[in-house]
Parts: C-alpha cells; sequence; structure tokens
C-alpha cells in the first residue's frame, strides 16, 4: 500500500482526514488553552505551587 | 494484615487535593497518548477495510469513544454538581466545572465526526433525528452550564445555579443513549451492548475500546489540570497557597 493509497483512504480521504484533523486540531487547542490557564493562575497567586 | 490509614477525606480540601492532582497529571497523560498510538496503529494498520462501507468506516475509531465521552464526562459533571448541592464541598463544584469543557470539546467532536461519516454513507451530513438532536442538545447544556457559571460574579453562588442546571439537563443523557430504540432514527442502532454479541470484527472492537480507554484518560488528565487552575484561581487570597509561595520563594 503506496502513501497516496492511505492518504486517499479508498476515495473517503476527506471524510476520514477531516475526523481525524479536526480531532487532533481540538485536542491541541485544549492542552494549550489549560496550560496556559495554569500557568496564568501560577503567575496570579505568586508562583505559589508546583 | 494492615489497614488502611490513610484519610481519603483529606483530598476533599482543595490545598491537599492541589499536589495530589498535580501528581497523577503525568500519569494520565502519558496513559492516554500510548493507549491513543495503539488505537491508532491498530485503526489503521491492522483493521481490515470494511466490506460494506469500505475505508470511511475507521471514523469509528473517534466518533464512538467521542460519543460515549461526551454522555460519560456529563453524567460524571452532574454527580459532582449533587455532591456539591448536597455536601456543599468547594472541590466537587471546581470538579464539575472543570469538566465542562471537555466534555463539550467531545460533544463537538461526535456531532463533527458524525456529520463527516453521515455524508458518505447516508448521503447527508446532518438530519433531525432523534439521536443527532439530542447530542445537539447535549452540547447547548454544556454551553449553557458554562456560560451561566461566567455570568454570575461569586463562585459559590455559580456553583448552585450551574449545578442545579446540570442536574436537570441530566435527564438528556438517557435520551441520547436510547434514541435508537426508541424513536425511528436515520442513525444507526449501538454498535457495541453489554446484552447481545459485538456487531463487529473483534480487531475494530479492540481499537475502539482502546482509543476509548486513551479518551478517559485524556479527559481526567484534562480535568485535572484545569482543577488545578480553578483551585488557584478561587483560592489565591487564602492563606495555603500564600504559605506555599513564602516556601517556593525560600
Amino acid at each position: 500500500m503506496s502513501l497516496g493509497d492511505f492518504l486517499s483512504m479508498g476515495g473517503y480521504g476527506f471524510y476520514v482526514w477531516g475526523s481525524y484533523l479536526m480531532t487532533g486540531l481540538a485536542l491541541a487547542v485544549e492542552i494549550i488553552a489549560v496550560r496556559s490557564r495554569l500557568k496564568a493562575a501560577r503567575e496570579q497567586s505568586g508562583d505559589a505551587t508546583r | 494484615m494492615t489497614t488502611a490509614s490513610i484519610n481519603w477525606f483529606r483530598f476533599a480540601s482543595p490545598a491537599s487535593f492541589f499536589p495530589l492532582a498535580g501528581r497523577l497529571i503525568p500519569w494520565f497523560a502519558t496513559s492516554a497518548a500510548i493507549l491513543a498510538a495503539v488505537a491508532l496503529w491498530l485503526g489503521f494498520a491492522v483493521a481490515p477495510t470494511d466490506a460494506t462501507q469500505g475505508e470511511a468506516y475507521r471514523i469509528i475509531f473517534i466518533h464512538v469513544p467521542a460519543a460515549w465521552m461526551s454522555m460519560f464526562i456529563y453524567l460524571v459533571m452532574a454527580f459532582w454538581c449533587a455532591m456539591s448541592l448536597t455536601l456543599n464541598t468547594r472541590l466537587a463544584a471546581m470538579m464539575a466545572q472543570a469538566l465542562a469543557p471537555t466534555g463539550a470539546l467531545f460533544t463537538f467532536l461526535a456531532l463533527w465526526t458524525g456529520a463527516l461519516w453521515g455524508k458518505p454513507t447516508w448521503g447527508t451530513y446532518w438530519a433531525w433525528d432523534a439521536r443527532m438532536t439530542s447530542e445537539l442538545i447535549l452540547l447547548f447544556l454544556y454551553f449553557g452550564y458554562m456560560a451561566l457559571r461566567h455570568a454570575i460574579d461569586d463562585p459559590r453562588r455559580a456553583d448552585r445555579a450551574s449545578a442545579v442546571l446540570a442536574l436537570v439537563g441530566a435527564v438528556n443523557v438517557p435520551i441520547i443513549y436510547f434514541s435508537v430504540k426508541w424513536w425511528n432514527t436515520l442513525h444507526q442502532g449501538a454498535t457495541v451492548s453489554l446484552t447481545t454479541a459485538p456487531k463487529m470484527a473483534a480487531v475494530m472492537l479492540t481499537g475502539m475500546l482502546v482509543m476509548a480507554f486513551a479518551a478517559w484518560f485524556y479527559s481526567i488528565a484534562m480535568a485535572l489540570m484545569r482543577v488545578r487552575a480553578i483551585i488557584l484561581e478561587r483560592e489565591k487570597h487564602t492563606n495555603w497557597v500564600a504559605d506555599a509561595a513564602r516556601q517556593r520563594a525560600q
């Protein structure tokens, strides 16, 4: 199976990769958002705790 | 025989839960990453092409776990809301608050991947059938919960008001789950059930379940990280946060 076959997903590439890319994107956004919220909360509380 | 001497109620206090959550997060995050990698390998390299749906069915490995998590997180959130209302504990309300965004995210992903799966298999991205409509209502319940919290300045009042909303909305979860039985929906019936044999190949089922565990551990890691931020945001004027800051500075 070539890379092109894998990416085309038997003609369903748009649907399959559209699902997986959005999932990856959404999780990445959440991880970044939560980390920055925790960082901001730490700085606000005087870099209190680990 | 030794008896456990840990007082578990100690961890109901934000001050002692904060460091515990910090120690647990790496374990859940790492487990989630490993399980997701295994599930992707099973889903794309091991599982064969589906006889009727071709490769489009591979969306199942995220659609079903996301849909499960969307409902399960809501129930856990409603549980913490009930704890917060009855026991009036701060940490319970904070846990509910920490779960809502992750629940909303999985609800969105269930709807998104469902639409992208519906188009090639049913010929439409969306239909107002009972399963899809009730899942959309779930998304609005999460948004409503977060918006209500946001709208009330006093955190304790926000705890109570949003907990009532979350508990009333919990009635929607069994409606989503049983919608495919109660109504004639475009959405297919349950793929996996405790009472009947699985209607799918073992390797597909395994990939889906491994991904479900990955989603579960991911959600726990996210909720714990978010609850740590919430604890600091809400307790920054307390002595324990100040003490911890002083110890850190020395």
